[in-house]
């Protein structure tokens, strides 16, 4: 259905109250985030556009290579399928606790100790074991640290006090200090004299490409994770009382939920999500633990997780949306001679653009069924 | 204000459509430009102009602008993951690149290697030294430069101009090609004055501008008055220990610019000459080399011009010494050598030559650097 047969649909739903108005009404509430998120998308684009007509490049020229190399042929759809995939996994490490109200920086630390402890796991079991079983023992030891790690961050935050957001920051940086000292020292493969790695997993204990894809098992383990959680948070009741204390913490301790066990548990769960990222990037990606673990997916995955607006589902379109501009920006480098930092320039614009625009929420009666009678 | 925000349904419409109008022809055109000659793909793991390694790789691929029925395409900021095997992949099917040099030390395994799988026809040539004949395919390669070189020359230069006796080397990690500049530096002052000392920090990363400028500032404070660096942009070093009014021996590119009353001199890359003789090579339809490397007398390394501050006698013994090195002859890693602990490293009968397989491997300090690898 078209937005336009929409309105004038609603136009005569509201003078003769049919049986449509309740679809209608469902359909509205729905589109509201959905049109919000498009129109700041565009807004973002708009003034973006400003900004290259400012430097002199042609803005017409930029999209359609942002088009080309994002999404433009069934490469570029599998490029940017391959960098959002570690995406949708941070940025659940974002979204689970900021439903409970806190705001978690520091997946980055869980991506890289979940590597590491994913490397770690692997060496004694490499030759005896089945890979299959490699792979899941991996999986388990990425998700204990990463779980472990920002746990630790929500545990600091209900029972000590601890601003999460700095804590969860200032992990990431002693887990990053953590993984080169495992990785240069005593987990160190001795033949890596100039990059120092783990040992590397021989090809056969590697996570495989999705059949008839070039993009890794990653990719679906991330959307899996994704619809997990929504249905934690949205189905479970676990989920309702994490929403109930996110909303008002001593209101959902008045009427006794654990508040601290959801804190702690949800803050581990998504820091296991990052962890399980970190080892996706090991035994899919590089095949050893290294310090190329450290290339910022936790950070991207806060933006991922708040344009999502930390809806499980809603991260999936936005990951391979930002794994697009991503793939587009080597091509817009290669063929317009812009610098690497436009690609930034335009994702803190989207960024800024989208959260002003969060603002607009309730603002719109095309969106809010109750105010259709009163329209003139 | 909330009537400002509400704006009518009507309005919105067409503001939308206007928007979706806008996008439209840029959406619906063609895909990639017709290409024609050869197209080299150049990928950087940091900034183009920062002052250091991926400069020194931007500078070689520019010089390759010269020839002619050569394109050259450049992606910057492109990390260690799958984005470098994606940005490969994209220079292949999208531009039409057939010979790809992927510059970063941490491009090769896997990431190079997969791409090189997938794409037998390409030519893919990496700078660090790792191809091993029967490992890697044929249609790959590695290329390096015995750099050391020109780390023992800065040393040459700092030993002359330094009042204190006492040097500084800021470092990213003690990894071989790291330390093999340590050690030659050190070498570099000792053959001018055996009292010279060299203090070494470990900033642990590649490219972290704070620790960097931490360190330069540590160096100086313990007395430290010429000061070089291997880390991947020496621009902060180079701008703090000027401004400190130490002076600095340059690395990978020419700093001078950034302290031209404080440098000394500089051991940088000269990749323009490798890249444009891959070039010749590839449009002639000749093989391309797998395992190229060389030093000063090869082309592949340079010295910057030295600085002012250089007194008239060190001018003499840095040209000396250079002549030596351009003839093939001279052998920086020269027994006896001393390992900071004590240990004899190398025998008093044995003289490395810069492509000695042993050097590779280093994992020491030499007598007079203070520091320690671990």
């Amino acid at each position: 259905m078209t937005v336009e047969a929409n309105t004038s649909a609603i136009a005569i739903a509201s003078q003769r109250s049919s049986a449509v108005r309740p679809i209608l009404e469902w359909v509205a509430r729905r589109a509201e985030p959905v049109a919000i998120s498009c129109g700041a998308i565009l807004i973002g684009l708009a003034l973006f556009s400003i900004f290259i007509l400012v430097i002199g490049k042609s803005p017409a020229t930029l999209f359609q290579l942002m088009y080309t190399g994002g999404f433009g042929s069934w490469f570029s759809i599998q490029n940017s399928l391959s960098r959002a995939a570690p995406l949708l996994l941070t940025a659940l490490c974002v979204a689970l606790p900021a439903r409970l109200g806190l705001v978690i920086i520091g997946g980055e630390g869980a991506v890289v100790l979940g590597g590491v402890a994913a490397a770690a796991a692997a060496l004694p079991f490499v030759g005896t074991l089945p890979a299959f079983l490699v792979l899941l023992l991996m999986a388990a030891a990425a998700m204990l640290v990463g779980g472990i790690w920002i746990g630790l961050a929500g545990f600091l935050r209900h029972y000590r006090g601890v601003n999460e957001t700095i804590s969860s920051l200032l992990l990431a940086y002693i887990a990053i200090a953590l993984m080169n000292q495992f990785v240069e020292g005593p987990l160190r493969d001795p033949a890596s004299l100039n990059k120092p790695s783990t040992t590397p997993l021989p090809a056969e204990y590697m996570l495989g490409k999705i059949p008839g894809m070039d993009v890794h098992w990653g990719l679906a383990i991330g959307v899996v994770a994704c619809i997990i959680s929504w249905v934690l948070i949205e189905v479970t009741s676990y989920g309702f009382a994490a929403r109930i204390a996110g909303g008002n913490v001593r209101a959902a301790q008045i009427q006794g939920l654990p508040v601290g066990r959801l804190i702690v548990g949800f803050t581990a769960i998504a820091g296991s999500f990052a962890g399980l990222a970190g080892m996706i990037e090991v035994a899919a990606v590089q095949g050893s633990a290294n310090a190329s673990l450290a290339a910022g997916y936790g950070y991207t995955g806060i933006l991922v997780a708040f344009l999502a607006r930390h809806n499980p589902l809603a991260i999936i379109p936005v990951a391979i949306l930002l794994g697009g501009i991503d793939a587009s920006g080597g091509l817009i480098q290669r063929r317009m001679a812009l610098p690497d930092a436009t690609v930034l320039v335009l994702q803190g614009t989207l960024f800024v653009v989208i959260l002003f625009c969060e603002t607009f929420y309730g603002r719109f009666r095309i969106f809010n069924p109750d105010l259709w009678k009163r329209s003139p | 204000m909330t009537k400002l925000l509400s704006m009518n349904r009507r309005h919105f419409l067409q503001v939308s459509a206007a928007g979706a109008l806008a996008l439209t022809p840029g959406l619906l055109s063609g895909r990639a430009l017709a290409q024609t000659g050869l197209t080299v793909g150049f990928i950087y793991v940091g900034p183009k102009d920062d002052y250091g390694y991926n400069q020194a790789h931007a500078e070689g691929a520019a010089a390759l602008k010269a020839l002619p029925g050569v394109t050259i395409v450049e992606e910057e900021n492109v990390p260690e993951t799958v984005d470098v095997q994606k940005t490969m992949e994209s220079m292949i099917n999208l531009d039409g690149a057939t010979l790809i040099f992927p510059t970063s030390f941490g491009y090769f395994d896997p990431h190079m290697l997969a791409m090189a799988a997938k794409y037998p026809d390409v030519q893919f040539r990496h700078c660090g030294g790792l191809w091993q004949e029967g490992k890697n395919p044929g249609n790959t390669g590695s290329y390096f430069g015995y750099i050391f070189q020109g780390q023992y020359l800065n040393g040459v230069a700092a030993g002359y101009t330094s009042k204190s006796k006492k040097l500084g080397f800021v470092a990213a990690k003690p990894i071989p090609q790291v330390l093999q500049n340590i050690n030659a530096f050190l070498l570099g002052a000792r053959s001018v004055d055996p009292s010279i000392t060299c203090q070494v920090i470990f900033t642990g990363e590649w490219s972290l501008a704070v620790k960097e400028a931490e360190a330069t500032n540590a160096l100086i404070d313990q007395g430290a008055d010429v000061i070089t660096c291997h880390v991947d942009s020496p621009k902060v070093v180079v701008e703090t220990a000027a401004g400190r009014g130490a002076f600095v021996c340059g690395y990978h590119a020419n700093q001078s610019p950034l302290a031209p009353e404080k440098y000394l001199t500089g051991a940088e890359w000269a990749w323009g000459n490798v890249y444009t003789d891959f070039v010749k090579k590839a449009q002639a339809g000749e093989k391309l080399g797998n395992f190229v490397r060389g030093g000063l007398k090869d082309g592949f390394v340079k010295m910057s011009p030295l600085g002012p501050a250089v007194p008239a006698e060190g001018r003499t013994k840095f040209d000396t010494t250079l002549a030596e090195m351009m003839t093939g002859k001279f052998s920086v890693f020269k027994g006896p050598i001393k390992d900071n602990k004590g240990n004899v490293v190398v025998t008093p009968d044995k003289s490395y030559a810069e492509d000695a397989i042993e050097l590779e491997s280093m994992a020491y300090l030499v007598e007079g650097v203070v520091g320690s690898t671990a």
